[in-house]
Protein backbone atom coordinates (compact mmCIF):
# COMPACT_ATOMS: atom_id res chain seq x y z
CA UNK A 1 0.00 0.00 0.00
CA UNK A 2 1.22 3.63 -0.79
CA UNK A 3 1.52 5.49 2.36
CA UNK A 4 0.46 9.37 1.78
CA UNK A 5 3.20 11.33 1.58
CA UNK A 6 2.39 14.31 4.28
CA UNK A 7 5.90 16.30 4.08
CA UNK A 8 8.39 16.66 1.29
CA UNK A 9 11.39 18.69 1.33
CA UNK A 10 13.56 18.84 -2.13
CA UNK A 11 17.10 20.06 -1.62
CA UNK A 12 15.65 23.16 0.47
CA UNK A 13 18.66 25.59 1.76
CA UNK A 14 17.87 28.34 4.22
CA UNK A 15 19.81 31.62 4.91
CA UNK A 16 19.62 33.85 7.53
CA UNK A 17 21.86 37.08 6.28
CA UNK A 18 25.42 35.60 5.25
CA UNK A 19 24.67 32.19 7.62
CA UNK A 20 23.41 29.18 6.03
CA UNK A 21 21.02 27.57 8.15
CA UNK A 22 19.85 24.88 6.67
CA UNK A 23 21.79 23.01 3.50
CA UNK A 24 20.51 21.05 0.41
CA UNK A 25 17.65 19.10 3.45
CA UNK A 26 15.60 16.50 1.47
CA UNK A 27 13.28 15.17 3.76
CA UNK A 28 9.87 13.01 3.46
CA UNK A 29 7.25 12.44 6.04
CA UNK A 30 4.44 9.74 5.15
CA UNK A 31 1.09 9.37 7.01
CA UNK A 32 1.41 8.13 10.64
CA UNK A 33 5.15 8.58 11.10
CA UNK A 34 6.63 9.56 13.97
CA UNK A 35 9.51 11.42 13.65
CA UNK A 36 12.50 12.49 16.02
CA UNK A 37 14.80 15.25 14.77
CA UNK A 38 17.98 15.95 16.83
CA UNK A 39 20.89 18.09 16.57
CA UNK A 40 22.94 20.89 18.37
CA UNK A 41 21.75 24.04 19.14
CA UNK A 42 21.57 26.27 16.15
CA UNK A 43 21.46 23.27 13.84
CA UNK A 44 18.52 24.41 12.47
CA UNK A 45 15.32 22.24 13.87
CA UNK A 46 13.51 25.44 14.87
CA UNK A 47 14.12 26.48 11.34
CA UNK A 48 12.84 23.09 9.86
CA UNK A 49 9.69 23.75 11.46
CA UNK A 50 9.42 27.18 10.23
CA UNK A 51 10.37 25.77 6.58
CA UNK A 52 7.50 23.62 6.87
CA UNK A 53 4.79 25.93 8.39
CA UNK A 54 5.84 28.36 5.52
CA UNK A 55 6.94 30.92 8.16
CA UNK A 56 10.78 31.20 6.87
CA UNK A 57 11.27 31.28 3.07
CA UNK A 58 14.08 29.11 1.53
CA UNK A 59 16.89 30.41 -0.94
CA UNK A 60 16.02 27.34 -2.97
CA UNK A 61 14.41 23.93 -3.11
CA UNK A 62 10.79 23.17 -2.91
CA UNK A 63 8.27 22.36 -0.63
CA UNK A 64 5.37 20.85 -0.41
CA UNK A 65 3.20 19.44 2.67
CA UNK A 66 0.08 17.67 1.74
CA UNK A 67 0.93 18.25 -1.69
CA UNK A 68 0.44 22.13 -1.31
CA UNK A 69 2.62 25.20 -0.71
CA UNK A 70 2.82 25.11 3.24
CA UNK A 71 0.91 28.85 3.31
CA UNK A 72 -1.86 26.94 2.16
CA UNK A 73 -1.13 24.12 4.09
CA UNK A 74 -1.04 25.86 7.93
CA UNK A 75 -4.47 25.04 8.84
CA UNK A 76 -3.93 21.59 9.11
CA UNK A 77 -0.95 21.63 10.84
CA UNK A 78 -0.42 21.85 14.76
CA UNK A 79 2.30 23.35 16.33
CA UNK A 80 3.61 23.33 19.98
CA UNK A 81 6.39 26.01 20.18
CA UNK A 82 8.81 25.94 22.66
CA UNK A 83 7.33 27.04 25.98
CA UNK A 84 6.59 30.03 25.87
CA UNK A 85 7.87 32.60 28.60
CA UNK A 86 4.73 33.95 29.66
CA UNK A 87 3.35 35.47 33.33
CA UNK A 88 2.53 33.40 36.14
CA UNK A 89 -0.27 35.89 36.86
CA UNK A 90 -1.59 36.33 32.75
CA UNK A 91 -5.29 36.43 33.01
CA UNK A 92 -6.45 33.83 30.94
CA UNK A 93 -7.84 30.10 32.09
CA UNK A 94 -6.83 26.63 30.57
CA UNK A 95 -10.15 27.08 28.32
CA UNK A 96 -8.78 30.39 26.90
CA UNK A 97 -5.52 29.18 25.83
CA UNK A 98 -7.10 26.11 24.35
CA UNK A 99 -9.92 28.02 22.16
CA UNK A 100 -6.72 30.06 20.92
CA UNK A 101 -5.87 27.05 18.59
CA UNK A 102 -9.73 27.77 17.02
CA UNK A 103 -8.58 31.34 15.79
CA UNK A 104 -8.98 31.00 11.93
CA UNK A 105 -8.48 33.26 8.82
CA UNK A 106 -12.35 34.52 9.76
CA UNK A 107 -11.12 37.52 11.02
CA UNK A 108 -12.29 40.47 12.27
CA UNK A 109 -15.81 40.42 15.18
CA UNK A 110 -15.25 36.75 14.92
CA UNK A 111 -17.09 34.66 17.95
CA UNK A 112 -16.23 31.28 19.01
CA UNK A 113 -19.15 29.01 17.70
CA UNK A 114 -20.40 25.69 19.59
CA UNK A 115 -18.33 23.97 17.05
CA UNK A 116 -15.30 25.84 18.19
CA UNK A 117 -16.57 25.04 22.34
CA UNK A 118 -17.14 21.11 21.66
CA UNK A 119 -13.43 20.97 19.61
CA UNK A 120 -12.01 22.43 22.98
CA UNK A 121 -13.63 20.04 24.86
CA UNK A 122 -12.52 17.04 23.11
CA UNK A 123 -9.29 18.51 22.69
CA UNK A 124 -8.91 18.98 26.50
CA UNK A 125 -10.02 15.14 27.12
CA UNK A 126 -7.88 13.99 24.72
CA UNK A 127 -4.22 15.46 26.77
CA UNK A 128 -6.54 14.71 30.28
CA UNK A 129 -7.04 18.01 31.31
CA UNK A 130 -10.62 18.92 30.53
CA UNK A 131 -11.39 19.30 34.60
CA UNK A 132 -8.73 22.54 34.84
CA UNK A 133 -10.64 24.03 31.97
CA UNK A 134 -11.61 27.28 34.78
CA UNK A 135 -7.63 26.69 36.09
CA UNK A 136 -5.30 29.72 35.36
CA UNK A 137 -3.17 28.77 33.38
CA UNK A 138 -0.17 30.17 34.55
CA UNK A 139 -0.91 28.60 38.03
CA UNK A 140 -0.92 24.69 36.43
CA UNK A 141 2.68 22.79 36.60
CA UNK A 142 5.51 22.91 33.19
CA UNK A 143 4.07 19.52 32.46
CA UNK A 144 0.18 20.31 33.04
CA UNK A 145 0.84 23.56 30.31
CA UNK A 146 2.43 21.61 28.14
CA UNK A 147 -0.49 19.65 27.92
CA UNK A 148 -2.55 22.53 27.37
CA UNK A 149 -0.49 23.31 24.32
CA UNK A 150 -0.83 20.32 22.32
CA UNK A 151 -4.16 20.32 23.13
CA UNK A 152 -3.82 23.88 21.59
CA UNK A 153 -2.72 22.62 18.68
CA UNK A 154 -5.30 19.40 18.86
CA UNK A 155 -7.91 21.94 18.86
CA UNK A 156 -8.05 22.90 15.33
CA UNK A 157 -7.77 19.18 14.36
CA UNK A 158 -4.64 19.24 12.32
CA UNK A 159 -3.19 16.09 10.77
CA UNK A 160 0.42 17.12 11.11
CA UNK A 161 1.80 17.91 14.81
CA UNK A 162 5.11 19.99 14.74
CA UNK A 163 6.40 20.12 18.34
CA UNK A 164 9.64 22.48 19.06
CA UNK A 165 11.57 20.89 22.14
CA UNK A 166 7.87 20.52 23.98
CA UNK A 167 9.97 18.83 27.05
CA UNK A 168 12.88 20.99 27.47
CA UNK A 169 11.06 22.86 30.57
CA UNK A 170 9.60 19.79 32.30
CA UNK A 171 11.35 17.71 35.00
CA UNK A 172 11.25 14.20 34.09
CA UNK A 173 8.88 12.38 35.34
CA UNK A 174 6.34 15.03 33.79
CA UNK A 175 8.47 14.00 30.57
CA UNK A 176 7.76 10.26 30.48
CA UNK A 177 3.47 11.23 31.10
CA UNK A 178 4.12 13.59 28.29
CA UNK A 179 5.80 11.39 25.75
CA UNK A 180 3.05 8.43 26.76
CA UNK A 181 0.56 10.67 25.83
CA UNK A 182 2.15 11.56 22.43
CA UNK A 183 2.41 7.30 21.58
CA UNK A 184 -1.36 7.63 22.43
CA UNK A 185 -1.87 10.75 19.72
CA UNK A 186 0.78 9.25 16.75
CA UNK A 187 -1.95 6.63 16.50
CA UNK A 188 -4.34 9.64 14.47
CA UNK A 189 -1.45 11.50 13.65
CA UNK A 190 1.53 12.43 12.34
CA UNK A 191 4.61 13.71 14.41
CA UNK A 192 7.45 15.67 14.33
CA UNK A 193 9.18 16.57 17.13
CA UNK A 194 12.32 18.07 17.75
CA UNK A 195 14.41 17.94 20.63
CA UNK A 196 18.18 17.98 22.01
CA UNK A 197 17.01 15.21 24.35
CA UNK A 198 18.44 12.14 22.42
CA UNK A 199 17.73 9.33 24.80
CA UNK A 200 13.77 10.07 25.00
CA UNK A 201 13.64 10.81 21.26
CA UNK A 202 15.21 7.30 21.07
CA UNK A 203 13.00 5.73 22.73
CA UNK A 204 9.43 6.85 21.47
CA UNK A 205 9.79 7.85 18.26
CA UNK A 206 9.36 5.60 15.41
CA UNK A 207 12.45 7.45 12.79
CA UNK A 208 14.86 9.66 13.64
CA UNK A 209 16.43 12.29 11.58
CA UNK A 210 20.21 14.11 12.60
CA UNK A 211 20.28 17.97 11.58
CA UNK A 212 23.32 20.05 11.52
CA UNK A 213 22.69 22.21 8.38
CA UNK A 214 22.74 19.02 7.07
CA UNK A 215 19.78 16.67 7.38
CA UNK A 216 21.17 12.80 7.86
CA UNK A 217 17.88 10.59 7.60
CA UNK A 218 17.59 7.07 6.09
CA UNK A 219 14.18 6.41 6.88
CA UNK A 220 13.05 3.79 9.40
CA UNK A 221 16.11 1.86 9.16
CA UNK A 222 18.08 3.66 12.66
CA UNK A 223 15.11 2.05 15.26
CA UNK A 224 15.93 -1.60 14.82
CA UNK A 225 16.50 -2.98 18.68
CA UNK A 226 20.15 -2.87 17.62
CA UNK A 227 20.48 0.61 17.13
CA UNK A 228 18.63 1.57 19.80
CA UNK A 229 20.57 -0.54 22.20
CA UNK A 230 23.53 1.25 20.46
CA UNK A 231 22.29 4.97 20.90
CA UNK A 232 22.46 4.37 24.47
CA UNK A 233 25.83 2.93 24.93
CA UNK A 234 27.42 5.26 22.27
CA UNK A 235 25.20 7.53 20.56
CA UNK A 236 28.02 9.23 19.02
CA UNK A 237 28.43 6.02 16.57
CA UNK A 238 24.65 6.06 15.56
CA UNK A 239 24.21 10.03 14.59
CA UNK A 240 27.25 11.15 13.76
CA UNK A 241 27.36 9.68 9.79
CA UNK A 242 28.50 13.15 8.67
CA UNK A 243 31.17 14.64 8.05
CA UNK A 244 30.39 17.43 10.98
CA UNK A 245 30.91 16.45 14.34
CA UNK A 246 27.88 16.51 16.79
CA UNK A 247 28.94 18.35 19.34
CA UNK A 248 26.16 18.12 21.79
CA UNK A 249 27.60 14.66 22.73
CA UNK A 250 30.96 14.15 24.12
CA UNK A 251 33.24 11.38 23.31
CA UNK A 252 33.14 7.78 25.03
CA UNK B 1 -19.07 67.29 45.44
CA UNK B 2 -23.14 67.69 44.72
CA UNK B 3 -22.88 71.39 45.14
CA UNK B 4 -19.64 71.61 42.97
CA UNK B 5 -21.81 69.59 40.55
CA UNK B 6 -23.94 73.11 39.57
CA UNK B 7 -20.73 74.06 37.73
CA UNK B 8 -20.04 73.06 34.10
CA UNK B 9 -16.71 73.15 35.03
CA UNK B 10 -17.16 70.73 37.69
CA UNK B 11 -19.55 68.40 35.18
CA UNK B 12 -16.88 68.17 32.64
CA UNK B 13 -14.19 66.85 34.91
CA UNK B 14 -16.40 64.32 35.93
CA UNK B 15 -17.10 63.28 32.34
CA UNK B 16 -13.75 63.34 31.42
CA UNK B 17 -12.64 61.56 34.32
CA UNK B 18 -15.03 58.77 32.86
CA UNK B 19 -13.71 58.72 29.29
CA UNK B 20 -10.01 59.02 30.65
CA UNK B 21 -11.20 55.36 33.17
CA UNK B 22 -12.06 53.72 29.95
CA UNK B 23 -9.56 54.35 27.56
CA UNK B 24 -6.89 53.69 30.47
CA UNK B 25 -8.70 50.96 31.89
CA UNK B 26 -8.93 48.79 28.70
CA UNK B 27 -5.51 49.84 27.08
CA UNK B 28 -3.68 49.74 30.77
CA UNK B 29 -4.50 45.99 30.87
CA UNK B 30 -2.77 45.33 27.42
CA UNK B 31 0.11 47.46 28.86
CA UNK B 32 0.47 45.68 31.86
CA UNK B 33 -0.28 42.22 30.83
CA UNK B 34 2.26 42.90 27.61
CA UNK B 35 4.84 44.67 30.20
CA UNK B 36 5.31 47.75 27.80
CA UNK B 37 4.21 50.42 30.25
CA UNK B 38 8.16 52.10 29.55
CA UNK B 39 6.77 51.77 25.26
CA UNK B 40 3.74 54.27 26.90
CA UNK B 41 6.28 56.49 28.87
CA UNK B 42 8.19 57.19 26.15
CA UNK B 43 5.11 57.05 24.06
CA UNK B 44 3.46 59.92 26.59
CA UNK B 45 6.60 62.05 26.81
CA UNK B 46 7.49 62.43 23.34
CA UNK B 47 3.71 63.80 23.10
CA UNK B 48 5.01 66.65 24.63
CA UNK B 49 6.56 67.83 20.98
CA UNK B 50 3.16 67.44 19.72
CA UNK B 51 1.72 70.18 22.40
CA UNK B 52 5.17 72.37 21.65
CA UNK B 53 4.37 72.06 18.03
CA UNK B 54 0.34 73.28 18.63
CA UNK B 55 1.43 76.17 20.63
CA UNK B 56 3.73 77.09 17.43
CA UNK B 57 1.35 76.83 14.65
CA UNK B 58 -1.39 77.95 17.08
CA UNK B 59 -3.58 75.08 17.09
CA UNK B 60 -4.94 73.03 19.74
CA UNK B 61 -2.15 71.48 22.13
CA UNK B 62 -3.58 67.83 21.87
CA UNK B 63 -3.97 67.64 18.34
CA UNK B 64 -0.26 68.53 18.44
CA UNK B 65 -0.26 65.60 20.44
CA UNK B 66 -2.00 62.87 19.00
CA UNK B 67 -0.25 63.70 15.96
CA UNK B 68 3.20 63.05 17.79
CA UNK B 69 2.10 60.42 20.32
CA UNK B 70 1.24 58.31 17.04
CA UNK B 71 4.39 59.09 15.15
CA UNK B 72 6.75 58.23 17.91
CA UNK B 73 4.47 55.16 18.37
CA UNK B 74 4.89 53.77 15.51
CA UNK B 75 8.83 54.88 15.53
CA UNK B 76 9.21 52.91 18.65
CA UNK B 77 7.13 49.67 17.25
CA UNK B 78 8.99 49.92 13.96
CA UNK B 79 13.00 50.83 15.77
CA UNK B 80 12.65 47.87 17.67
CA UNK B 81 10.98 45.28 15.16
CA UNK B 82 13.21 46.52 12.01
CA UNK B 83 16.64 47.54 13.38
CA UNK B 84 18.51 45.39 16.25
CA UNK B 85 18.66 48.19 18.50
CA UNK B 86 17.18 47.40 21.70
CA UNK B 87 14.17 48.28 22.54
CA UNK B 88 15.00 50.30 26.08
CA UNK B 89 17.15 52.08 23.17
CA UNK B 90 14.65 52.97 20.93
CA UNK B 91 12.18 54.42 23.63
CA UNK B 92 15.25 56.60 25.32
CA UNK B 93 15.85 57.81 22.02
CA UNK B 94 11.94 58.40 20.90
CA UNK B 95 11.08 59.94 24.90
CA UNK B 96 14.16 62.62 24.30
CA UNK B 97 13.95 63.65 20.95
CA UNK B 98 10.20 64.43 21.27
CA UNK B 99 10.48 66.42 24.48
CA UNK B 100 13.35 68.46 22.77
CA UNK B 101 11.67 69.57 20.35
CA UNK B 102 8.46 70.38 22.15
CA UNK B 103 10.72 72.74 24.05
CA UNK B 104 12.51 74.13 20.85
CA UNK B 105 9.02 74.40 19.51
CA UNK B 106 8.21 76.48 22.70
CA UNK B 107 10.86 78.31 22.29
CA UNK B 108 9.78 79.66 18.98
CA UNK B 109 6.85 80.66 19.37
CA UNK B 110 6.30 84.29 20.81
CA UNK B 111 5.22 85.39 23.48
CA UNK B 112 4.69 83.10 26.76
CA UNK B 113 3.25 79.54 26.17
CA UNK B 114 -0.23 79.34 28.55
CA UNK B 115 -1.38 76.64 30.40
CA UNK B 116 1.77 74.85 29.27
CA UNK B 117 1.86 73.35 32.88
CA UNK B 118 -1.46 71.70 32.61
CA UNK B 119 -0.43 69.32 29.99
CA UNK B 120 2.41 68.35 31.68
CA UNK B 121 0.79 67.89 34.66
CA UNK B 122 -2.92 68.07 34.02
CA UNK B 123 -5.87 69.77 35.20
CA UNK B 124 -8.72 68.47 35.03
CA UNK B 125 -10.91 71.36 35.94
CA UNK B 126 -10.21 72.77 32.87
CA UNK B 127 -10.77 70.40 30.41
CA UNK B 128 -13.02 72.17 27.31
CA UNK B 129 -15.60 70.52 25.82
CA UNK B 130 -14.05 70.46 22.41
CA UNK B 131 -11.69 68.39 23.94
CA UNK B 132 -14.36 66.21 25.99
CA UNK B 133 -15.31 65.20 22.04
CA UNK B 134 -12.46 63.99 21.54
CA UNK B 135 -11.82 62.41 24.16
CA UNK B 136 -14.96 60.46 23.40
CA UNK B 137 -14.43 59.70 19.91
CA UNK B 138 -10.67 58.98 20.77
CA UNK B 139 -12.39 56.11 23.46
CA UNK B 140 -15.33 54.69 20.52
CA UNK B 141 -11.84 54.05 18.18
CA UNK B 142 -10.41 52.09 21.28
CA UNK B 143 -13.16 50.15 21.89
CA UNK B 144 -14.33 48.99 18.57
CA UNK B 145 -10.15 48.37 17.85
CA UNK B 146 -10.69 45.97 21.13
CA UNK B 147 -14.12 44.02 20.21
CA UNK B 148 -13.04 43.53 17.19
CA UNK B 149 -9.72 42.18 17.46
CA UNK B 150 -10.29 40.77 21.15
CA UNK B 151 -8.98 37.27 20.58
CA UNK B 152 -6.08 38.01 18.16
CA UNK B 153 -5.00 41.00 21.27
CA UNK B 154 -4.88 37.53 23.63
CA UNK B 155 -3.23 35.63 21.19
CA UNK B 156 -0.60 38.41 20.95
CA UNK B 157 -0.16 39.64 24.89
CA UNK B 158 0.32 35.93 25.95
CA UNK B 159 2.14 34.28 22.93
CA UNK B 160 3.72 35.85 20.50
CA UNK B 161 5.49 33.39 18.75
CA UNK B 162 2.46 31.13 18.52
CA UNK B 163 0.67 34.23 16.66
CA UNK B 164 3.01 34.12 14.38
CA UNK B 165 3.07 30.65 13.84
CA UNK B 166 -0.64 30.38 12.92
CA UNK B 167 0.01 33.05 10.81
CA UNK B 168 -1.31 36.42 12.42
CA UNK B 169 0.07 39.39 11.24
CA UNK B 170 1.54 40.21 14.53
CA UNK B 171 3.63 42.66 13.00
CA UNK B 172 0.61 45.21 12.37
CA UNK B 173 -1.23 44.41 15.23
CA UNK B 174 1.47 45.00 17.43
CA UNK B 175 2.08 48.58 15.57
CA UNK B 176 -1.84 49.17 16.23
CA UNK B 177 -1.66 48.09 19.69
CA UNK B 178 1.03 50.88 20.13
CA UNK B 179 -1.46 53.47 18.26
CA UNK B 180 -3.90 52.58 20.71
CA UNK B 181 -1.67 53.88 23.33
CA UNK B 182 -1.28 56.81 21.65
CA UNK B 183 -4.98 57.23 21.54
CA UNK B 184 -4.63 56.63 25.12
CA UNK B 185 -1.96 58.84 25.99
CA UNK B 186 -3.92 62.16 24.35
CA UNK B 187 -7.23 60.99 26.16
CA UNK B 188 -5.25 60.79 29.33
CA UNK B 189 -3.05 64.90 28.89
CA UNK B 190 -5.61 66.80 30.02
CA UNK B 191 -6.62 65.05 33.23
CA UNK B 192 -3.85 63.61 34.55
CA UNK B 193 -0.91 65.12 32.51
CA UNK B 194 1.72 63.57 29.80
CA UNK B 195 4.15 62.95 32.79
CA UNK B 196 1.25 60.93 34.78
CA UNK B 197 0.05 59.31 32.40
CA UNK B 198 1.72 56.08 32.51
CA UNK B 199 0.48 55.87 36.34
CA UNK B 200 -3.23 55.73 35.13
CA UNK B 201 -2.10 53.32 32.69
CA UNK B 202 -0.82 50.96 34.88
CA UNK B 203 -2.69 51.42 38.51
CA UNK B 204 -5.99 50.26 37.41
CA UNK B 205 -5.26 47.77 35.73
CA UNK B 206 -2.83 46.47 37.90
CA UNK B 207 -5.61 46.37 40.70
CA UNK B 208 -7.92 44.81 38.52
CA UNK B 209 -5.22 41.91 38.06
CA UNK B 210 -5.82 40.60 41.55
CA UNK B 211 -9.11 40.17 41.58
CA UNK B 212 -9.56 38.01 38.38
CA UNK B 213 -7.85 35.86 35.66
CA UNK B 214 -10.52 36.91 32.90
CA UNK B 215 -8.93 39.43 30.61
CA UNK B 216 -12.40 40.88 29.83
CA UNK B 217 -13.55 41.23 33.31
CA UNK B 218 -10.14 42.76 34.21
CA UNK B 219 -10.69 45.26 31.62
CA UNK B 220 -14.09 46.23 32.94
CA UNK B 221 -12.59 46.39 36.73
CA UNK B 222 -9.92 48.19 35.65
CA UNK B 223 -11.86 50.84 33.92
CA UNK B 224 -14.07 51.34 37.28
CA UNK B 225 -10.95 51.37 39.09
CA UNK B 226 -9.70 54.15 36.92
CA UNK B 227 -13.14 56.15 37.50
CA UNK B 228 -12.35 55.70 41.48
CA UNK B 229 -8.83 57.28 41.20
CA UNK B 230 -9.95 59.55 38.69
CA UNK B 231 -13.11 60.75 40.56
CA UNK B 232 -11.82 60.29 43.70
CA UNK B 233 -8.74 61.96 43.27
CA UNK B 234 -11.00 65.13 41.70
CA UNK B 235 -13.20 65.20 44.96
CA UNK B 236 -10.25 64.96 47.14
CA UNK B 237 -8.08 67.84 45.38
CA UNK B 238 -11.46 69.83 45.73
CA UNK B 239 -11.28 69.19 49.46
CA UNK B 240 -7.54 69.91 49.99
CA UNK B 241 -7.44 72.58 47.03
CA UNK B 242 -4.02 70.28 45.84
CA UNK B 243 -3.50 69.96 41.99
CA UNK B 244 -5.95 67.42 40.64
CA UNK B 245 -3.45 65.24 37.76
CA UNK B 246 -1.37 64.59 41.50
CA UNK B 247 -3.67 63.85 43.57
CA UNK B 248 -5.49 61.31 41.15
CA UNK B 249 -2.12 59.09 41.20
CA UNK B 250 -1.49 59.67 44.65
CA UNK B 251 -4.66 58.71 45.06
CA UNK B 252 -4.47 55.25 43.01
CA UNK B 253 -0.98 54.67 44.42
CA UNK B 254 -2.33 55.09 48.09
CA UNK B 255 -5.03 52.73 46.86
CA UNK B 256 -2.54 50.00 45.31
CA UNK B 257 -0.13 49.66 48.41
CA UNK B 258 -2.79 49.44 50.75
CA UNK B 259 -4.22 46.49 48.50
CA UNK B 260 -0.66 44.79 48.54
CA UNK B 261 -0.21 45.05 51.96
CA UNK B 262 -3.81 43.32 52.64
CA UNK B 263 -2.94 40.43 50.51
CA UNK B 264 0.57 39.90 52.07
CA UNK B 265 -1.32 39.89 55.36
CA UNK B 266 -3.68 37.43 54.13
CA UNK B 267 -1.29 35.21 52.65
CA UNK B 268 0.77 35.08 56.25
CA UNK B 269 -2.59 34.66 58.11
CA UNK B 270 -3.17 31.68 56.03
CA UNK B 271 0.43 29.90 56.51
CA UNK B 272 -0.03 30.58 60.25
CA UNK B 273 -3.36 28.83 60.42
CA UNK B 274 -2.43 25.91 58.24
CA UNK B 275 1.38 25.65 60.42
Amino acid sequence: MDELEIVRLEDVSVKYGEVKALEDVNLSIVQHDFLGIIGPNGGGKSTLLKVILGLVKPISGSVSIFGKPPEQARSQIGYVSQHPAFDRDFPASVWDVVMMGRYSNAGLFRRYSNEDRAAAEKALTQVDMLGYRENQIGRLSGGQQQRIFVARALVAAPKLLLLDEPTASIDTTMQTEFYELLEELKKSLTIVMVSHDIGAVSIYVDKIACLNGHLYYHGSKEITPEILEATYKCPVQLIAHGTVPHRVLKEH
Amino acid sequence: MLEALQYEFMRNALLAGLLAAVACGIVGVYVVVKKIVFISGGIAHASFGGIGLGYFLGINPVIGALFFSLTSGLAIGGITRKTRLPEDTAIGIIWAVGMALGIVFIALTPGYAPDLMSYLFGNILTVPFSDIFLMLALDAVIIGIVVALYNEYLILSFDEEYGIAIGMPIEKLYLLLLGMIALTVVVLIRVVGMILVIALLTFPATMARQFTHNMKKMMFLSVLFGFLFTVGGLWLSYVLKLPSGATIILLGGTVLAISFAVSRLRLKNNKIKQA
